[in-house]
């Protein structure tokens, strides 16, 4: 991103567009121009790296178990719903 | 009956995935089961009209959060319609070290690392409404711009604009998070953040007009 020895506008550009690349909703050809950034500078990589670490981290802290108690109710209410709708 | 069986098979193996964001929309494990259930329920009657080989899941996130917004939007006095001051790019990996290098890549690691379920619970719930859904329908199940689109029934731009203000704004309370664990040193001027800025629901927002920036980004790619 400070490197002088490429443009620094397709840093920016990479960076702009950081959020589009890693949710996969970029055309090919403009994913294939940052991929291509991306192996030339290597502090935008460093930085995409982070975003993706940072995200598998997101998703992976907000699993939650769920109670027994409330998986039982809810068989228990759509085994209900079921009986009535056969009795129909 | 074939549906009957056929829901039973394929939609009670979302239930995880429902209930943990039935937590981070209703910030309440009461509520959650409640609005779990209700979801059930609702897509057990109406899964008739669900049309096999399509995507069971966002339609089951749809009811979710239809029923969300209906029952737990209507105990606030109105909706929600936050906006953030604006948050730079790359907020969290700017203070780990990542643009001064003075820290290295191991302070990034132990960001990173450092970052425990309570953390990131407690950051995702202190976000508004509309930015928390689409934050985690996009980052924790991963649902692309157009299905999250259907799924809160508003408009790809619109869907877009909250996901990237709502990580910018994450990004900024899990850094304030960071800072208060002792993960990474306060801002280098020194200056110790006030003790406001350190609980992430009392993060400063500030109420946007009906026509507010969050339109911008509509016609982005």
């Amino acid at each position: 991103m400070e490197d002088e020895s490429h443009n620094r506008n397709d840093c920016e550009e990479a960076i702009h567009k950081i959020y589009h690349f890693l949710d996969g909703e970029l055309t090919d050809e403009r994913r294939a121009q940052i991929e291509k950034h991306l192996d030339d500078c290597p502090p935008c990589g460093a930085a995409f790296d982070f975003e993706t670490e940072l995200r598998k981290v997101i998703a992976d802290h907000c699993r939650d178990r769920v109670p027994d108690s409330l998986k039982e109710k809810i068989a228990s209410r759509i085994n209900h719903e079921i009986a009535s709708d056969s009795k129909l | 009956m074939a549906d009957q069986q056929a829901f039973v098979e394929q939609a009670m193996e979302h239930m995880p995935a429902l209930y943990s964001a039935a937590l981070r929309m209703t910030r309440n494990p009461s509520d959650a089961e409640d609005l779990v259930q209700e979801t059930y329920l609702k897509a057990y009657r109406a899964f008739g009209s669900f049309h096999q080989g399509t995507n069971l899941k966002a339609w089951l996130y749809r009811i979710l959060t239809n029923t969300y917004i209906n029952i737990y939007r209507a105990k606030q006095r109105r909706p929600e319609e936050t906006e953030f001051d604006e948050v730079e790019e790359l907020y969290l990996y700017r203070r780990s070290g990542g643009s001064s290098n003075s820290l290295g890549k191991s302070a990034e690691e132990v960001v990173l690392n450092g970052l425990t379920d309570d953390i990131v619970k407690e950051a995702l719930e202190a976000l508004p409404e509309q930015f928390r859904i689409a934050v985690l329908l996009a980052d924790v199940e991963g649902f692309s711009y157009q299905e999250i689109s259907e799924i809160v029934d508003s408009p790809v731009g619109t869907v877009m604009s909250r996901i990237h203000r709502g990580r910018k704004a994450l990004q900024k309370l899990l850094h304030q998070y960071a800072v208060a664990r002792g993960l990474l040193p306060g801002e280098e001027t020194g200056v110790v953040l006030d003790d406001d800025s350190l609980v992430p629901g009392r993060m400063r927002i500030g109420v946007a007009s009906d026509k507010g920036s969050e339109t911008n980004l509509e016609g982005e790619p």
